[in-house]
Formats: C-alpha cells, structure tokens, sequence
C-alpha cells in the first residue's frame, strides 16, 4: 500500500517558481537517496511540467509528495492549472507537437522520465498531470 | 566583456568561452545570446565554447536555447561547441528524444578549444 508521508504546495504564479519547484523536487530526491540519473529524470520532469503550467495557464501549482511503500520512497508530483486544457491531447502525448516554445517534446519527453504519468485535460477545463518516480531497491 | 547578463564571457585566443552557472530562462536566456553574439562581433572570434559543467538538468527548454545560441552563433561565422555535459543530463535528454541537432559537442573546456583550433588552423592551410 502507497502512503504519502509528507507534502509541499508550490505556487507558480511567476516564472521563476518553475526553479522553486525543481530544487525542491532535487532536495527531496537527494535526501532520500535517488541516484544522479534518478534525480536528474524527476527534476527534468518537473521542469518541464511547471514550465508547461506558467506558459500554457499562466501559472498554477506543484503539489509535491513523498511516499512509502514500505520498501522504497517514491515522490509523487502533482501541477494543477486552470488554463485553457488541452484539446488534442493524443497528439501532445506523441510528442513533436509545438505551440508556445517548448512544449515539442515536453510532454511525451517527460513521460519518458517516469514510473507513472497520468494527464486530465479538457478544453476549458484546466490541465491535471501526475507523475511518480521511486527509488530503486 | 559583459553587456546585459550575469554569464561571463571570456576570450580565449580567437575564442569565446562562457560557463553557464546560473539557470537560464527568460531573461537571462535572452541576455546571454545577445552578449555572446556581441562578443563575437567585438573580437572577430570564429569560435565559442559553452561549458555547461554546472547544470545538474538541461530541460528541452534550455537546450533549446543552447542549440539557437549556436545557431545565431553559426549565422555570424563562429562555430559552437557545447562541453561539460553530465552523464545523468545526456542519459536523461535522449531518453526525452531531444537531439540537440545542429550543435556541436566535447568532453570538456580543454577537448572544445582543441577541436575549434584544429578546425581554424585546417582551414587557414586549405585557404
């Protein structure tokens, strides 16, 4: 069983909390013992992800999660925003889909990084995207 | 050598070298790429080294920026060289698919300035 042992709000209401969220997202893998490949894929996510929040929504939130299986530490992080949704969301998952500078391989790049991504979107509705990378044993 | 940034530019030779230090979005990004074209065009330098040593994450964002700054570079007649990239940051760019096409790159400050003068000095002989 997953348990969230404890959490952080970032706000992103300008573009350098982008850089907020990735040192708190790399103190937290550091701390608990993700390697440099580890911590590097989890900080490049969310990188990409909190930039994603501030040029496609105009900002948002990172929630930012650390879990226990029992066994490993997980970190689960959440960027809520309200902004326009995403309207072809397959294509966006494909990758090299561009509109505001950088989103080309944002996405389907950050699924990449990850153990668990999931996105819910809809067009009018905000954006929603989860990812969770663990420790190795 | 500085005119609007916080990233240093140094000369070396005919070269240019920069150590990027300091995370590069908006502001800083822009300024960095009219610092160095400026630097090119003040010391007629045919070649740039970018260090990148001290980034822990190059987003496809940044890389963005360094592969245009060698592009704009390349425009002017100086070629780039990209150098110091971590392990974890190669490993984690191609597993995004990023290629940073177009640019050059070298294991460090040492092997880029080499690879530029050896590059300068054939083409000087084929001239």
């Amino acid at each position: 069983m997953v348990e969230t042992v404890q959490s952080w709000e970032v706000p992103i209401a300008r573009e350098d909390d982008i850089v907020l969220v990735r040192r708190k997202a790399r103190a937290l893998a550091q701390e608990r013992g993700f390697d440099a490949f580890a911590a590097a894929a989890l900080t490049t996510a969310a990188s990409e992800l909190a930039r994603n929040v501030w040029v496609h929504a105009g900002g948002g939130k990172a929630i930012i999660e650390e879990l226990t299986d029992g066994y490993r530490t997980g970190i689960r992080m959440t960027f809520v925003d309200e902004g326009p949704g995403i309207t072809d969301v397959e294509r966006v998952l494909q990758g090299g889909f561009s509109t505001a500078r950088s989103l080309g391989l944002g996405v389907s790049g950050t699924r990449r990084l990850v153990e668990e991504f999931d996105l819910q979107t809809a067009p009018g509705r905000g954006t929603r995207v989860v990812i969770v990378k663990w420790t190795r044993f | 050598m500085n005119a609007h940034g916080p990233i240093p530019i140094l000369r070396v030779g005919s070269n240019l070298l920069t150590t990027v230090h300091i995370d590069l979005h908006d502001t800083v990004a822009e300024a960095f790429q009219q610092d160095v074209l400026l630097a090119i065009e003040r010391t007629g330098a045919t070649g740039l080294v970018i260090d990148i040593t001290g980034l822990e994450e190059v987003d496809t964002y940044v890389a963005r920026i360094l592969a245009d700054t060698g592009r704009m570079a390349k425009l002017m007649g100086a070629q780039t060289v990209v150098v110091g990239m971590r392990p974890e940051v190669a490993a984690t760019l191609i597993r995004m698919g990023y290629m940073m096409e177009g640019v050059e790159t070298a294991l460090d400050v040492d092997e880029g300035l080499t690879l530029l003068i050896e590059r300068q000095a054939k083409k000087r002989r084929s001239t």
